[in-house]
């Protein structure tokens, strides 16, 4: 039974919609409670899948004029609980907007609606011999939306980077109703570079109901060394060799021993499980180029201090080494009741003290970490296993993961790299900038979105909410808190 | 790294800040200064001088990390020459037109070179930076890491901006290893239709391309990468091979617009189109690179034909040099125009930076 408030909202958008678009019973709407970080959950009033461009503007002007929250929702794979539905608002799905609207193989562009999955770009494009380079780890769920949301990276992007760095245009809608275009076709567009703007705004300034990205020739040829250490700091040594000989690598990416076993059990692929880590360094180009890097990296990481190294010698071969790579997470989902996936980057130098840091960090609080990271650009995922059923251990996951984060912070990193801050890292924020900065954000949202209606509560904290968890922390004496005379 | 200093390194941030604060308070606007070098870019800037240029130095290089941290007013050539000295570069081969510019002029006007449709813009690089907006305030936003994407990217959205969103202080910046090897092949194609197609078709197949330009009849391609990948494409795509001298000559006069093309006083414009746009319905020589994106010509009094024209191909036209410096910049669509002037006011409510350089009102 709808309440008075959902009711009045209802009514207004089956005024500019089918009926049949929107969901409001419990049943329907329970799919939507929550992202890929599915220990927060929220039902909203309702969920609303428009068609069209259309629709859409006309679900944002209703929740404009009666003041609904709005969350904006791709696939709802995001690990930061960005799509999380907000208790009085709508989710706007844009599931229907799955088409692949052109491909232009000269100019080497794609056209798309924001539901169409990552995946599924490179695969239109792959007749051209074209591909969309950034490739998150969910890449056959996710959808580009919600990739341009986040600014999505993945195992590529160290050396073709993330997703601000291949998109060239965006049609947005505005939380008024106002279809704006943002970049073009060109390769740069006059005025103010919204388009890096909304890039990673997570939801907050705009719906993007278009995206044009740029495609890339697919290398000829790419093979992949995979190199066992019997340390991770050595590891993690090897990783600043290879980058500081100045080799770019194709990725560049380290697992540690349990995740190693973890996938080796999952998955078979003949991964050296009594190795203390890997690391997994492709290199792709023209034969030529792959040969002489190929033979320089086996150099490094020989002197580096690997103790076996073992190279793709077929495509299927590759593909072999990867698959335990791609299949880490559910790998260790098979291992442990639930785990927390944290995101933070740090300097590559920094590497060996963080995974001491983080191994110590999991002593502290009796939980088992295990790592899988993007090495080459210093962004770490560490897993935090735990028993959600067990009483105490959700919350010494998150104790543990909030710890993991201000030690990024500390060595000069961030508390994330890909997955946005969603509603999971929004305590951290308050540690990552300062108040100045933080009300900076809060006016740059205002420019867009005056209401603070479009996913509020997620990406930038207020400042009462800082102060709140500054107080927290301070009392339980565990953490400074220098951030708190400013409030 | 020890590089020759003509003025010594020094941190002005808090002078700079103090003249920003009492700006705010006399409601004085601000003209903010480099090195002057792109004086001649954007639309007449009104306001006292804030000069930049003192408060300058490179505050961090770690070539390991690739990246590089420096004061806004520290000289570019004085950036490139710790980078070269270190093997490294900035990806995007940013033009300096002239000895005096610096690091915050630079970004500020977001301008690349030749390598910017293979490797990556201005922006692409900026990693983070240090700011003051226009209550004076200092922020700090972005960092030194690849992968950031706390909070929104404020770095990204100041580059470009011509300074109309915030002193720039500080900036920091993804650098990149030189490539081991690099050669420039000259070929005969008479026809720009011809030399637009073969560099769209070239870009679109697995080739170590770095720069690519059509003048005068000649197609110049550059290739950068591994030695025996840039011999092999130069086996493949053929053509007279320039010595290096003359290939990185080339390269620079573009670049900088020394270029005989970019000679005299005829107003320059410079139209960002679709890279695979044909040939542009204008009169005279035009000269064509990046990969077709980008293309220079020269001729006055027809702002809106020009818009015209590039708004058609997918892109902007900016009168570069010269001309009437009323109207510069291709008209914002009314609604975009309207975001522009409250995210300006987000920065600088009292319009001190820059005002009109970038657009009338902003
Ligand atoms: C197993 C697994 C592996 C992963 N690996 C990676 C990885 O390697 N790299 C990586 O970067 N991420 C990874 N992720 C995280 C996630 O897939 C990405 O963040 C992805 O970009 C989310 O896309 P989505 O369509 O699922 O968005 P959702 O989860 O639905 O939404 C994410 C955010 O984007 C907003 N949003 C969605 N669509 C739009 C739109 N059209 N307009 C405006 N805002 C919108 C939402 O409001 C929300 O804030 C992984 C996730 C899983 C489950």
């Amino acid at each position: 039974m709808m309440d008075e408030a959902t009711q009045a909202l209802h009514a207004r958008i089956t005024q500019g919609m089918p009926e049949r678009l929107i969901l409001a019973e419990m049943e329907d709407l329970r799919p939507y409670e929550c992202d890929g970080l599915a220990v927060y959950r929220q039902l909203p009033r309702l969920v609303v899948l428009p068609e069209t461009i259309e629709q859409v503007q006309h679900v944002l002007r209703s929740c404009c004029a009666l003041g609904v929250p709005v969350v904006a929702r791709g696939a709802g794979t995001g690990l930061s609980g960005g799509a999380l539905p907000h208790a009085d608002g709508v989710v706007l799905s844009l599931a229907k907007f799955n088409r692949v609207l052109a491909i232009d193989p000269l100019a080497r562009t794609a056209r798309v609606q924001p539901g169409v999955r990552n995946l599924a770009i490179s695969q239109a494009a792959a007749a051209y011999g074209l591909y969309y380079a950034p490739d998150p780890s969910s890449q056959i769920a996710c959808t580009i939306g919600g990739n341009v949301a986040e600014n999505a990276g993945g195992v590529h992007c160290l050396k073709y980077g993330l997703t601000v760095h291949n998109i060239r245009a965006l049609e947005v809608v505005t939380i008024d109703g106002e279809r704006l275009r943002l970049g073009g076709e060109a390769l740069d567009a006059a005025g103010y570079d919204l388009l890096a703007l909304l890039t990673g705004s997570e939801g907050l300034l705009g719906v993007v109901v278009e995206v044009t990205v740029k495609l890339l020739p697919k290398p000829q040829l790419a093979q992949v060394v995979m190199a066992s250490f019997d340390h991770v700091d050595v590891a993690g040594a090897a990783v600043a060799r290879i980058i500081a000989a100045g080799i770019t690598p194709g990725g560049l990416e380290m697992m540690d021993n349990g995740c190693i076993r973890a996938a080796e059990d999952y998955l078979h692929a003949g991964y050296p499980v009594e190795a203390a880590a890997i690391l997994l360094c492709e290199l792709d180009g023209t034969a030529e180029e792959v040969a002489e890097d190929l033979a320089r990296v086996e150099t490094l990481l020989r002197e580096a201090g690997a103790t076996a190294l073992q190279v793709s010698r077929s495509e299927e071969e590759r593909l072999r080494f990867w698959a335990g790579r791609k299949a880490a997470f559910p790998a260790v989902g098979r291992i442990s009741p639930d785990y927390y996936c944290m995101d933070g980057t740090i300097p590559r130098r920094e590497l060996p003290r963080v995974l001491n840091g983080i191994a110590a960090l999991g002593e502290k609080y009796r939980l088992r970490v295990v790592n899988v990271f993007h090495a080459g650009d210093g962004n770490l995922h560490p897993l935090i296993l735990f028993d959600g059923n067990a009483a105490g251990e959700l919350e010494r996951a998150e104790h543990l993961g909030a710890e993991i984060l201000e030690l990024c912070v500390a060595v000069g990193g961030a508390i994330t790299g890909e997955h946005g801050v969603g509603f999971e890292k929004i305590n951290q924020m308050c540690v990552q900038f300062a108040a100045l900065e933080l009300e900076q954000f809060h006016a740059l949202k205002h420019a867009f979105d005056p209401q603070g209606l479009l996913n509020p509560g997620k990406a930038i904290p207020t400042l009462a909410r800082c102060a709140e968890y500054g107080a927290m922390r301070v009392s339980r004496g565990e953490l400074p808190f220098p951030e708190l005379e400013r409030f | 790294m020890e590089p020759t200093h003509e003025s010594p390194d020094r941190d002005c941030s808090g002078e700079l800040r103090e003249r920003v604060l009492a700006a705010a308070r006399a409601r004085t606007p601000l003209a903010i200064r480099g090195g002057g070098s792109k004086a001649f870019y954007g639309r007449e800037a009104v306001g006292e001088p804030l000069e930049m240029a003192v408060h300058r130095g490179i505050v961090a290089f770690e070539p390991t990390e690739l990246y590089l941290t420096a004061r806004a007013g520290t000289p570019l050539a004085e950036i490139e020459a710790a980078l070269a000295a270190a093997g490294q570069m900035l990806g995007c081969e940013s033009p300096a037109f002239g000895p005096a510019a610096t690091l915050g002029g630079t970004v500020a006007c977001g301008f690349s070179g030749p390598r910017r449709p293979y490797v990556g813009a201005l922006r692409d690089f900026v990693l983070g930076m240090r700011l003051l907006n226009g209550a004076g305030e200092l922020l700090h936003f972005g960092g030194q890491v690849m992968k950031n994407v706390a909070g929104y990217d404020v770095s990204r959205l100041q580059t470009g901006a011509l300074g109309t969103l915030g002193v720039l202080l500080e900036i920091s910046l993804k650098t990149l290893p030189r490539p081991a090897a690099e050669r420039t092949l000259v070929q005969d194609v008479p026809l720009a239709a011809l030399a637009i197609e073969q560099m769209n078709r070239w870009a679109g197949q697995p080739l170590p391309l770095s720069a690519s330009a059509w003048d005068g009849g000649r197609l110049y391609l550059r290739l950068s990468g591994a030695t025996a990948a840039v011999a092999a494409a130069c086996d493949k795509l053929g053509g007279e091979c320039l010595d290096a001298a003359s290939a990185a000559a080339y390269w620079m006069s573009l670049r900088e617009q020394t270029h005989a093309f970019f000679a005299g006083a005829a107003p320059l414009w410079r139209l960002s189109v679709a890279p695979s746009t044909p040939p542009l319905d204008l009169p005279g020589p035009m000269l064509i690179e990046w990969g077709g994106g980008q293309r220079w010509w020269r001729g006055g009094g027809e702002a809106a034909r020009l818009h015209a024209l590039a708004a058609a191909a997918g892109g902007h036209a900016t009168l570069f040099r010269g001309g009437d410096r009323r109207e510069v910049f291709q008209p914002l669509a009314p609604a975009l125009a309207a975001l522009h002037a409250r995210i300006k006011a987000s920065f600088d409510p009292h319009a001190l930076f820059n005002p009109g350089r970038l657009y009338a009102g902003l």
